[in-house]
């Protein structure tokens, strides 16, 4: 096995197209140890942390640009990012433990494919996009049509992702990302849940409901954003977000969880979600 | 803080010194089982089953042994045959599979290599035949009628000779007449219970070095008792005692699950075979697949009480999920029923085998199981009768002379004096905080007493060495230290505690039964009180006076003309032993004992905790545990092994469970998915130290490892119970078992 730290995304490229079975990582966090239990042997490691793009974060004409390698504590600790997308925020600080935020990377968090990645659902519900560099140039797509599968994603073996795009958030608009893990931390979700609201007074004019956790990929909720629109979050709508959010789920029984309990529990974590989310509309976040 | 006070004043004991062992273990000197390495160390790897049960039709290692760096590859035909009636025959075949596999992880085989990862690729080259066999997986599967044998060498002990059999004891117990009083009874209430399997959880895992050579066997580990790793790893390899010696290496937490041997007697043979020092490790995931949990349990418990609290009958039916091998985790539950004073009782108990890993010891074993249910059941009587739960407990609390369920009359116990201390503390008189509800229980643990050896040896400067055989699991050095000091009179600092190897120190009983600070300390205090008396003479030399006229007084030898009637000065220590050479020599004494009187600790918890009804989560909001200590010696040390105790059983209540395929793997085989508690799950544990000293004891030590991880699961099951009005009934409470409970409410 061999370890490689290219500076610049062409070197990267070249070195993903001329080395089959070879991996990028950023933090390792999820590599280091699917490498230790054996699941992984890659032939070539590829270090993107040395790549200036990738590690670092910039906010200029109304829209963030975060490096995928950039260390989710960058992102956390950041008081610009954190009250504009608090969603993506709190995210990115469930990850593992502080250690492995110092590590951990929105790049590597999405790539990785988990359906439990905790910075992914508060970025597919903020529209967030991902660039996206292989042999054969750059692309751009939403982060929604990265994952495909538990482990899968849409980037083929050259590719690897250089940065994100987040539009900055319309006025009046607050998100939020609450999971459900059976300990306070160092753990992995069980269910997650984000909503991003858009309130013209007390009535909510856009919403976004995403869950992780509870299907292959982080899925949208379509049924409860539209229950959300329109109303003010009166008892009647946070139930039926609950109610779709609950029919969105298609999980399965582990360790982590039973179908059972993700089911019922991504309803109650949307609907609490939504409630943060409108509060942190109204109060320009 | 403590809440009662030893009539005795003491000049050491009771103070909290800086343990001696303590900077090495700040700044990571200190050497735990895996920081040895020898030259020309080999590394181990294991090949381990795949099946729960399973018959083992061959095993190739020839390809395993032609593979590069390979020094040495054994398997169970490189052990000798030990008769299955041997008492180590089960940790033999439990160290390396015989003919069949017993468990999914059980070794099969082991490879020594120049690198590990040399190791590990031979391991997986090794090519292992099975044949499957009929799998037992739960307590139900193992005593159902025509249920397949977990393990054919397993006959039921304490029985007649008959056919091999699931169950390894059966016990029955009773006194007085159960049904009458059960049918005389103001108030019944009957309820069943389950506990899965959890693990100790210590961080350390297993780990050792061998060195074998000229027929005998170096071996560095860490352990809770180097001379049962030494009389183990001896009987697998079936040599005398004295061709093994074991040096201890610093512990990192064993709570009962490092009282065996899993790898030392493998890394002897591979060292024997190869003619080189092995290290063997585990993973986390081979401790958690290969080394013993806590055993499962199914139990039945119903408790008859008349309208005034009078707790009048138990009928009980416990049995323990021990794995595949024989164990008396069954038996030693029903000693474990014993904090009240049950006029009639009936306590029917099993211990059931299972193909699951071999059951270890963990905290006050099987008496956690048994308090579940028992404190369950009495918080449901307490509700009935509209009693306050400690008032109920008070009135029908064993003290001296009353009975255990084994029939023993208890000694001296301070479960009232507890109760009294956890009624008058802060955390009950104050309300519950808003939206929080309170649970409390009672904990038993017997403890045990055992032999101990201790040497003490005065060094010419007036300071001492004190060796003991007792591994530092809990601040032992610092215990023994404080004991010697107020014994001679001397400073704490001018003593240096030693944990001494095998052919150091004399016999010592592994750490188990919380018997450390009361046998060793009691041998500690012997052998200082022999060097005492030799002062004394010494001192009538110097001073030229008869023996009998010299007293021993703070630390310096007293006589009508050395500092009593007479004046004078006294003659210190320090100027005793500076004229050691002239007096007679050297200044030393050992005491071996097999201590009696160990005293039981009774501990009582007390919980405030928030359920959220919407998700089933349990958060802690404050915690008390207050606990017998008998006298605490270290009372940080005590109230570290209370603050400890409390935490694994919060673990164990709440999250901690082995989650196994239908096929008997264990899913969740990382601390990522076990789940012991992270810190930030847990409020500070409050305590309160009671001290009823034990009079078995020169300073009134009773044990205090154990008792503090029996009341907490009852504890908490009680508060979610107040809080929700749901009784539990499953360990661990797990968010998804309590919000399914919510959902039938």
């Amino acid at each position: 096995m061999q370890y490689v730290a290219p500076t610049t995304v062409g070197e990267a490229c070249s070195l993903l197209a001329d080395n089959p079975g070879s991996r990028v990582f950023a933090g390792a966090t999820d590599l280091v140890p699917q490498m230790r239990t054996g699941r992984l042997e890659p032939s070539v490691m590829v270090d993107l942390k040395r790549i200036e793009r990738l590690m670092s974060v910039s906010h200029a004409d109304g829209r963030w640009t975060v490096g995928a390698a950039t260390p989710a504590s960058d992102l956390t600790h950041n008081v610009e990012f954190t009250t504009m997308h608090p969603g993506i925020s709190e995210g990115a600080g469930l990850i593992g433990s502080d250690q492995i935020q110092n590590r951990s990377s929105l790049g590597g968090n999405l790539c990785n494919g988990s359906p439990a990645a905790d910075s992914v659902p508060a970025m597919i519900a903020s529209g967030a996009r991902a660039v996206i560099a292989g042999a054969g140039g750059e692309r751009t797509v939403l982060v929604a049509d990265v994952v495909t599968g538990p482990g899968q994603t849409s980037l083929s073996a050259d590719e690897f992702i250089v940065e994100f795009e987040i539009d900055d958030p319309p006025a009046n608009t607050g998100d939020a990302y609450l999971r459900m893990i059976p300990r306070t931390e160092m753990d992995i979700a069980v269910v997650g849940a984000a909503v991003r609201l858009t309130m013209d007074g007390d009535t909510v004019s856009a919403a976004s409901v995403v869950l992780g956790a509870v299907a292959p990929t982080a899925v949208r909720v379509p049924d409860a954003e539209a229950a959300l629109i329109g109303s003010s979050l009166d008892d009647d709508t946070l139930a039926a977000v609950a109610t779709a959010a609950s029919a969105a789920c298609n999980p399965i029984d582990d360790k982590r969880g039973t179908i059972e309990y993700r089911t019922q529990v991504a309803g109650v974590l949307a609907k609490r979600a939504a409630v943060i989310a409108a509060e942190r509309a109204k109060n320009g976040a | 803080m403590t809440a009662t006070e030893n009539s005795t004043n003491y000049k050491w004991v009771g103070t909290r010194p800086i343990r001696h062992d303590g900077f090495d273990k700040v700044v990571g000197k200190a050497r735990f089982g895996a920081d040895l390495d020898l030259p020309g160390q080999l590394h181990g790897a294991f090949v381990r089953s795949p099946h729960a049960h399973a018959r083992i039709v061959s095993i190739d290692t020839s390809a395993a042994e032609a593979m590069p760096g390979v020094k040495a590859v054994v398997t169970g035909a490189d052990f000798p045959a030990l008769d299955p009636t041997h008492p180590n025959f089960d940790t033999a075949v439990n160290c390396m599979a015989r003919g069949e596999v017993y468990y999914h992880g059980h070794a099969v085989a082991a490879v020594a290599a120049t690198t590990n990862a040399e190791a590990k690729a031979a391991a997986a080259a090794v090519k292992v035949e099975y044949e499957a066999l009929p799998a037992v997986l739960s307590i139900a599967d193992s005593m159902a009628e025509g249920a397949p044998l977990a393990n054919p060498n397993n006959y039921t002990k304490f029985a007649p000779p008959g056919d091999p059999s699931n169950l390894a004891t059966i016990t029955n117990l009773a006194r007085g007449d159960v049904d009458q009083a059960m049918a005389d009874a103001d108030v019944v209430v009957e309820m069943s219970f389950d506990c899965a399997h959890v693990h100790q959880g210590y961080i350390e895992p297993h780990a050792c070095v061998v060195d074998y050579g000229d027929g005998k066997a170096n071996v560095w580990c860490s352990s809770q008792g180097h001379f049962r790793v030494r009389s183990m790893t001896a009987d697998v390899l079936g040599v005398d005692n004295s061709k093994v010696k074991v040096v201890p290496a610093e512990i990192g937490g064993g709570f009962g699950g490092k009282t065996t041997v899993y790898l030392e007697p493998i890394a002897a043979k591979l060292s024997e075979k190869s003619g080189k020092p092995v290290k063997l490790l585990m993973t986390r995931e081979e401790v958690l697949r290969g080394s013993g949990p806590a055993p499962s349990a199914e139990l039945r418990i119903k408790i008859g009480a008349t309208n005034d609290g009078e707790l009048t009958a138990i009928d009980g039916w416990m049995a323990y999920g021990v794995g595949a091998f024989s164990d008396m985790a069954g038996l030693i539950g029903a000693m474990s029923v014993a904090s009240y004073k049950f006029p009639n009782l009936r306590m029917e108990t099993y211990t059931a085998l299972t193909n699951t890993p071999k059951s270890a010891a963990y905290r006050a074993p099987s008496a956690p199981h048994a308090a579940w249910a028992i404190e369950s059941v009495v918080d449901e009587i307490a509700t009935e009768l509209g009693m306050d739960p400690i008032d109920l407990r008070l009135k029908n609390a064993a003290v001296e002379g009353d009975l255990t369920a084994m029939g023993m009359p208890h000694p001296r116990v301070g479960l009232v004096e507890c109760l009294e201390a956890l009624k008058a503390s802060d955390h009950y008189q104050s309300e519950p905080a808003e939206g929080t509800s309170r649970g409390m229980a009672v904990g038993f643990w017997f403890n045990i007493g055992e032999e101990s050896s201790a040497t003490v040896n005065l060094n010419e400067d007036g300071t001492a060495n004190v060796i003991t055989g007792s591994p530092d699991i809990g601040g032992s050095r610092a215990s023994m230290a404080l004991m010697a000091a107020e014994t001679l009179g001397i400073d704490v600092y001018s003593i240096t505690p030693i944990v001494a190897d095998t052919e150091s120190v004399g016999f010592t009983d592994v750490t188990e039964g919380s018997r450390a600070t009361f046998a060793t300390g009691k041998a500690v205090v012997e052998a200082c009180e022999d060097l005492i008396e030799q002062l004394k003479a010494r001192a009538a030399t110097i001073m030229g006076v008869d023996v009998g006229e010299v007293a021993w007084v703070d630390g310096a030898a007293v006589s009508p003309g050395h500092g009593g009637g007479e004046g004078g000065d006294p003659l210190t220590l320090a100027q005793i032993t500076a004229q050691a050479k002239r007096t007679g020599g050297p200044l030393a004494a050992t005491a071996s004992l097999n201590a009696a009187g160990a005293g039981p600790s009774f501990a009582v918890h007390c919980a405030d905790l928030k359920v959220d009804e919407e998700t089933g989560e349990v958060e802690i909001v404050r915690y008390t545990a207050v606990q017998d200590a008998g006298t605490a010696i270290h009372p940080s040390y005590v109230e570290g092994q209370m603050q400890g105790g409390s935490v694994q059983g919060i673990g164990w209540a709440l999250n901690e469970e082995y989650i196994y395929s239908a096929d008997g793997a264990m899913e969740n085989a990382s601390f990522l998915d076990y789940r012991i508690p992270v810190a930030s799950d847990l409020p500070l544990i409050e305590t309160i130290i009671v001290e009823v000293p034990n009079p078995a004891h020169p300073y009134g030590v009773r044990g205090v490892g154990e008792t503090g991880i029996v009341p907490p699961m009852a504890t908490i099951g009680n508060a979610v119970k107040a809080a929700t009005g749901v009784r539990m009934t499953s360990l661990p409470m797990s968010p998804p078992k309590v919000l399914k409970k919510l959902n039938e409410r």
